[in-house]
């Protein structure tokens, strides 16, 4: 059987290339039986051009996956001229097996997938290194560029420019095609010369000077520049012709800044002092505290945190609600009660009759004590030492405060509270009354709520826990 | 003095931030929409560009100055410091609007970055800075993209509006601890720029949730997100420090990228810092731990278990797996994507080709090659169908010796 000689219409005729492909595939022809010749390209001269119009194919005789079409579409655009004979040979064994794509160690799959990186890869520098150089015409400024990609890729790369520059008038000349676009129509042409473009443009000396000063010649490293700049893209940057002194001249300046003797500093030329940022609240003494607490280092838990968080709430409160630690929202907001726990705490207190802008809200721990795990932050349990640390800022709270109640919600706020270990679960939903002290309520926190994996146990705990603040909604009564 | 000598002197002022991403911010273009009228000038479509690569190999995406090198601080590490004799310049509003402009139609930059020193206070600093994103984008309908510095302690009001119009917005902690900035850096306040980040984290987050049906859309706000920088090499701070911290601003603020900056000379320096080379290589592998925490599972802890300061002649995965040569060799048609990840010299590419393959065959060496797996470094740790590492050879103290490159005469390029 003689082969069959496809002709197509130019080199990155990837519509033809699948017309053809699909045709030749339903007569099952072979791959080996198949010349593939790009018109213009004078490749094969003595082969008759085949019309490239086949019969129609049957939309479910063949097959393949979209995953194969997009990366055909891409690979056919590279220079190498057996691209087409692979992606019909690719076309051919995927209609037989259509999970061929996923065998990453195909030599046949390899090489597609490596002639799609390239013409990416070309194309992505076209994006990059297209210099454009301004005409004057006497219906206003063209923007014209002159560019030498390795691959087919103008058509492909065009509209890139039109979305990014459609307000502007442009050409893309290179040497197989030229792209034009006028502000309305995106056309293509002929390829150009080098000579049809101009040959600088007014802002290029200012680029240089950019592209000078923006160096840096402590930390030469002219591999890493060439890896992503190769040099054959150099010929057509304004900017390249720097490189070479630059490079020169890079050892000398970095030797003379290291030998340079530290100089004199500059006297009598600081700016304007900083001003002080205007206050942004009112000064109270919980103020005064707020402040100081911010700059507590009584423990470590400072560090790692964004912010010290203290409480809120009315000063007048005869309630005060004690919670654990701020979490990773407090410490963003550096404000209480504003996560997860603190939005159920909201519901619970509501639902107990317990109004929430009367009440004072604050931790025992007023850093967040947390491990960071990627993107987010784990909660980590204020230890005793932390917990002590930090009593000192609760109790000079409550010195200010003087509620009648203290709401400690959890084990780490009714040990803020007592000063010593408690046990929640022995003393929750009972007031201690002490001597010359606010009254106590110990209740659960509401995060360990939250964490309860069972929906009706959480259920059960949820309404004990209204009861609790049931209780402490009286005092507000009493107090009214 | 002319924008040319302005432009070499905020150029100059600029170069030692690291940052010059232009990714990850949502899509714009300025074509008209169904064949209408162009609607101002640019476009993001997702991926960065780097338009052009200093021989630093550092890349060029952004057009990246101050708006004034004056400062009130006088942070030692830098340049700019007010008691240094560095020539000063300050950029009009219009002409740093202007120069953008310019340089972005002829396609040399994907957008602006812009910092400034600090003059007279915060407040007035941020809303210059703001004033220039501000022009391009509502007097030139400007659609590339914006990365603004923003000044600590700003007032909330200008930080809204810088995000309305950037799309990243970055503060830098400089150092990896309090007590480091407090010698080097008197003015900074670290606390202040922690304050900062929560702050920005939080109008991020406001600005990406879901409306809910019947509520109004929160303000845009720095769509790609805020990222940070720390200088390496200017104070004692070893690397399991300044990896402790950017694994706590990653998890506390959700920053993007936490840069690293060699300390590099600088012209008119002050005694008190190491007039060093930069330490490149150490930068280079921080980089390379702040991947393996971020892509690869690992921890401070386990990339910082060898001692404090990281390995500078080997990578710190490979450095990993010989410290726990009992976990390997992984058998390729059996290990777990996490075991392949923890494998030296395979990427997440290159494990994920595994994965894909191993389903159709069974791996040989020759199909590890065509997959683009490093086989010096990866074979030693890998067993595959044709091929069983030498037990003797994992275990041999002189492994290692395979990966430190020899050393050789400084080849100069070109």
């Amino acid at each position: 059987m003689s082969p069959r000689r496809i002709a197509l219409a130019g080199p990155s005729d990837v519509a033809g290339w699948r017309a053809a492909a699909r045709a030749l595939a339903s007569e099952g022809v072979h791959p080996h039986d198949v010349v593939w010749t790009v018109n213009g390209d004078g490749g094969d001269l003595f082969a008759a051009p085949v019309a490239t119009e086949a019969p129609p194919l049957a939309p479910s005789a063949l097959s393949v996956p979209r995953a194969f079409l997009d990366l055909a579409e891409v690979a056919l655009l590279h220079s190498d001229p057996g691209r087409f004979d692979l992606c019909y040979r690719l076309l051919l064994r995927l209609a037989a097996d259509r999970t061929l794509l996923g065998d990453a160690a195909d030599p046949d799959v390899v090489r597609a997938h490596g002639l799609a990186k390239a013409v990416r890869r070309d194309k992505h520098k076209m994006t990059a290194f297209v210099r454009f150089r301004e005409v004057a015409r006497d219906d206003g400024a063209w923007f014209v560029a002159w560019f030498e990609p390795e691959h087919h890729i103008v058509e492909a790369t065009a509209p890139f420019f039109m979305r990014r520059f459609a307000a502007m008038r442009w050409s893309i000349l290179t040497p197989e095609r030229s792209a034009h676009w006028d502000g309305a129509t995106l056309a293509f042409g002929e390829g150009g010369r080098r000579a049809d473009a101009p040959d600088s443009d007014v802002l290029e000396d200012a680029w240089r000077t950019y592209y000078a000063s923006i160096f840096n010649p402590t930390r030469l490293k002219v591999h890493a520049m060439r890896a992503e700049m190769p040099r054959k893209y150099w010929r057509n940057l304004p900017e390249a012709s720097l490189i070479r002194p630059l490079i020169a001249s890079a050892a000398k300046a970095t030797a003379d800044m290291v030998a340079a003797p530290a100089p004199e500093p500059k006297k009598g030329q600081r700016m304007t002092p900083i001003e002080a940022s205007p206050d942004r609240g009112e000064p109270s003494s919980l103020q005064a505290l707020h402040d100081e607490v911010d700059a507590c280092r009584a423990c470590p838990l400072w560090e790692p945190a964004t912010q010290a968080v203290f409480g809120e709430g009315p000063p007048t409160a005869t309630v005060v609600v004690v919670g654990e630690q701020p979490g990773d929202k407090e410490d963003i907001a550096g404000r209480p009660f504003v996560g997860p726990a603190g939005a159920l705490f909201d519901k619970a207190a509501r639902e107990a009759g317990l109004e929430r802008d009367k009440v004072y809200v604050t931790n025992a721990v007023k850093h967040f004590k947390f491990e960071p795990r990627g993107k987010f932050r784990l909660h980590k349990t204020p230890g005793p030492t932390e917990i002590n640390a930090c009593r000192p800022w609760l109790e000079r709270e409550l010195t200010l405060l003087k509620p009648q109640l203290v709401v400690a919600m959890g084990a780490t706020a009714a040990r803020a509270a007592f000063g010593k270990p408690v046990k929640v679960g022995e003393h929750r939903g009972r007031i201690a009354r002490r001597d010359g002290a606010p009254d106590v309520l110990v209740t659960v926190h509401p995060s360990y709520l939250l964490r309860l994996p069972d929906e009706a146990r959480r259920e059960e705990e949820y309404r004990r826990f209204v009861d609790d603040l049931a209780l402490a909604a009286n005092y507000l009564a009493e107090a009214a | 003095m002319d924008i040319t000598a302005k432009l070499a002197i905020l150029a100059d002022a600029a170069k030692y931030d690291a940052s010059c991403a232009s990714s990850g911010t949502d899509k714009r273009t300025s074509a008209g929409s169904k064949g209408g009228p162009a609607r101002g000038l640019g476009s993001t479509e997702g991926a960065g560009i780097c338009h052009s690569y200093a021989p630093d190999g550092r890349c060029i995406s952004l057009l990246k100055i101050l708006l004034t090198n004056a400062c009130a601080f006088d942070c030692l590490y830098c340049v700019n410091r007010a008691t240094s004799n560095t020539p000063r310049a300050r950029f009009t509003v219009e002409e740093a609007v202007t120069l953008t402009l310019d340089f972005y139609r002829r396609n040399y930059i994907e957008g602006l970055f812009l910092s400034s020193g600090v003059i007279r206070n915060a407040d007035y600093t941020m809303e210059q800075v703001m004033r220039v994103a501000k022009s391009l984008r509502l007097d030139h309908g400007f659609k590339g993209y914006i990365h603004l510095k923003t000044i600590p302690d700003a007032a909330p009001e200008l930080i809204a509006e810088a995000g309305l119009y950037a799309d990243r917005l970055s503060i830098n902690v400089e150092l990896p601890n309090e007590t480091s900035l407090k010698r080097l850096a008197p003015e900074k306040d670290l606390r202040a720029v922690r304050r900062t980040m929560a702050d920005l984290r939080g109008r991020i987050e406001e600005a990406k949730e879901p409306t809910a049906a019947g509520r109004a859309r929160p303000p845009r706000f720095a769509p790609a997100g805020q990222s940070t920088q720390m200088i390496v090499g200017a104070d004692a701070s070893d690397d399991r420090a300044i990896l402790t911290t950017s694994a706590n601003l990653y998890g506390s603020y959700r920053l993007k990228r936490v840069y690293f900056s060699a300390f590099s000379p600088i012209p008119d320096a002050s005694a008190a810092l190491p007039l060093a080379a930069p330490p490149l290589v150490r930068e280079h592998r921080l980089y390379q731990a702040d991947w393996l925490m971020r892509f690869y599972g690992f921890n401070v802890a386990e990339i910082t278990e060898g001692g404090g300061m990281l390995d500078l002649s080997i990578d710190p995965k490979l450095a990993w797996a010989l410290r726990h040569r009992e976990q390997f060799p992984l058998d390729v048609a059996r290990a777990s994507r996490e075991q392949l990840l923890r494998t030296p010299g395979l990427g997440k590419t290159v494990v994920d080709r595994i994965l894909s393959a191993r389903r159709f065959r069974m791996l040989r060496v020759e199909d590890l090659r065509r997959m683009r797996a490093p086989l010096a470094k990866a074979l030693p740790f890998l067993k595959l169908a044709d091929h069983t590492p030498s037990i003797t050879t994992l275990e041999s103290e002189r492994l290692i010796e395979r990966f430190v490159p020899q050393p050789r005469q400084m080849a100069l390029a070109l």
